[in-house]
């Protein structure tokens, strides 16, 4: 067994960015001589390849599949069926919902060596050692796999560099055989609005988290956000409590705030998927009394403080 | 008609703490332990499903852990739970999620719940595996990271939406018996009243051996497990410029920053 073989992810007829990410994991742990080759499971997979025609590709697989969607038993018996067939070394997915979804089965089912949220890969004596965070991300943790022949880790997003130069892979056409899944899809919903605000287009996000206490709490932040010309945000425990609409989440699972070019978080510690959403901002503030606040693992500038001080003084200056 | 609500323990980190002398974890002594916060809401789902059933339903918490887990379990007692039971063997040191994932399968093909419910990650290692390897053990339809959920008690299928990456939603319909990992919001979990409180601590917890559930050793442990820890380590810190000074000092920094970015000058 050798090779490394990469499952790409799409959604609703879009290959997901963090597939190209693979692509680089792939290349970065991969051996002399080993080839890396990058499955596509979809309906139509042909229509989606193009984009994954770059450097260190040695082969496409496009995996027709029987589902419109992501579905997880359609999913796992087709990535079971690559891993038998092809027999890697080391299978790469995103550490996405889709994989949260039927990863983990098929590292139970099949005996592969497994570990998820991994952001460093690497061999030590010849040994696959993946590292990812331990409690609440305060330590690392490298794992290793002893005993197993192929190993399956999800890799965390926005961590390995997507590979730029293009290059004309091998492309081999499959048809998954067809799985009865005991799930069906219906239909996929926006995450309704609860008033006008445009997360996504947001240059300037202030953001409150738990910090702030209570709900009484929100109004003199809003009306902080205001007055230095942020969009008002919150991290999930705030939308979830209802103190502000969902429409305001920012972080991994709201709206994706693709603008924001500066971050000013109050009062958030910085829960893992708060981080990995909003770690592509260029400049991140940080303010939180917790000095150990896992935020400042992210942050360009960090504030020890008590919030409420914090707002005060930097209200005067507006 | 029954749902299985598997808890954990967690463990948050005490302020200062160091490293066992194997290097592979945290000194025992600085864990502060507590029901995973994600377990809270998959509890919480199972409750309001019983209580707005016209049959009876059982709602039963189960956690792989030594005996210090019992504080979890009783937590989920008085917040709605009729039965805990908590599996430990010490054979079950070193177990990855999918070895502990073998023992809640177990359990439930003793249990026979309609339901399993599993938070779908833990707060402290956020494996997000436990509850879909249990489905994959039971051979059990499956669905992550769900934060609305339909379910009558006897309806041979649940309808929930599973929470996708930037604010977007799935429908998706399933069979029955299936394993459901739950996300935070999906509902407003109580607090215990004083009085659940105290009937929660006269109530059992049910312990059960690796043996009683037709397991042995070597399902578990280091060779049960699909990764070994090899070393914990603390990272070199985050790279934020701390801002010193004052409150005053601190906001007026912080107000440069803001202008710099307007492309005002301060």
């Amino acid at each position: 067994m050798s090779g490394v073989l990469v499952i790409a992810e799409q959604r609703r007829g879009e290959l997901r960015p963090v597939s190209l990410e693979l692509i680089g994991a792939a290349q970065s742990v991969r051996r002399e001589g080993e080839s890396v080759t990058v499955a596509l499971l979809a309906p139509s997979p042909l229509a989606l390849i193009d984009s994954l025609k770059v450097s260190g590709v040695d082969e496409i697989i496009a995996v027709k599949v029987d589902a419109a969607e992501f579905d997880p038993e359609t999913f796992e018996a087709a990535v079971g069926s690559l891993i038998a067939e092809r027999d890697p070394d080391l299978v790469l997915v995103a550490h996405s919902v889709d994989s949260f979804g039927y990863a983990a089965a098929l590292a139970a089912k099949r005996g592969l060596g497994f570990a998820t949220d991994v952001f460093k890969i690497e061999r030590i004596e010849d040994e696959l050692v993946a590292t990812r965070g331990g409690y609440g991300q305060k330590v690392n943790v490298e794992v290793d796999f002893p005993g197993r022949g192929t190993v399956l880790l999800a890799i965390r997003g926005n961590v390995f560099k997507p590979p730029e130069e293009r290059a004309s892979p091998k492309v081999t056409e499959v048809t998954a055989s067809a799985v009865s899944s005991r799930a069906s899809g219906r239909e996929f919903i926006e995450l309704p609005g609860g008033d006008d605000v445009d997360m996504t287009a947001a240059e300037f996000i202030l953001t409150v988290g738990r910090g702030i206490g209570e709900e009484a709490n929100v109004a003199q932040f809003k009306e902080l956000a205001d007055a230095v010309g942020a969009t008002l945000g919150c991290s999930r425990p705030i939308a979830d409590a209802g103190w502000l609409p969902k429409s305001r989440q920012v972080g991994q699972s709201g709206k994706t705030a693709s603008a924001c070019k500066l971050y000013v978080a109050m009062g958030v510690s910085g829960a893992i998927q708060h981080l990995a959403g909003m770690k592509h901002v260029a400049t991140i503030v940080a303010v939180n009394s917790d000095a150990e606040a896992s935020i400042f693992g992210v942050a360009k500038y960090g504030i020890v403080g008590d919030i409420f001080e914090i707002a005060a003084e930097l209200r005067k200056h507006f | 008609m029954k749902i299985l609500v598997a808890v954990k323990q967690v463990a948050a980190l005490d302020e200062d703490f160091t490293i066992r002398a194997d290097g592979r974890d945290v000194d025992a002594d600085f864990l502060i332990r507590d029901l995973n916060e994600w377990d809270d809401f998959s509890l919480e789902e199972a409750v309001k499903i019983k209580e707005a059933s016209s049959e009876p339903v059982e709602v039963l918490a189960v956690c792989v852990a030594p005996d210090e887990a019992d504080e979890a379990l009783r937590k989920c007692l008085a917040k709605g739970a009729d039965r805990a039971v908590r599996v430990w063997d010490d054979a079950l040191e070193g177990s990855d999620p999918i070895a502990i994932a073998r023992v809640l399968a177990a359990v439930a093909r003793s249990e026979q719940p309609s339901l399993v419910f599993a938070g779908v990650q833990s707060s402290d290692q956020a494996f997000a595996s436990t509850g879909i390897a249990t489905a994959a053990f039971l051979e059990w339809p499956h669905a992550a990271v769900v934060t609305l959920l339909t379910y009558t008690p006897g309806a041979a299928n649940a309808v929930f939406r599973r929470e996708l990456e930037g604010g977007l939603l799935h429908e998706v319909e399933i069979q029955c018996p299936a394993v459901l990992t739950i996300q935070l919001g999906i509902n407003t979990p109580r607090y215990a009243s004083l009085r659940s409180i105290k009937q929660a601590a006269a109530k059992p917890i049910e312990v059960k051996s690796l043996g009683d559930l037709g397991l042995s050793g070597d399902d578990v442990g280091e060779t049960g497990s699909h990764s070994r820890v090899r070393r914990m380590y603390v990272p070199d810190k985050g790279r934020a410029q701390l801002i010193e000074g004052d409150a005053a000092a601190k906001a007026k920094r912080l107000a440069e920053i803001i202008r710099e970015f307007k492309g005002e000058s301060a």
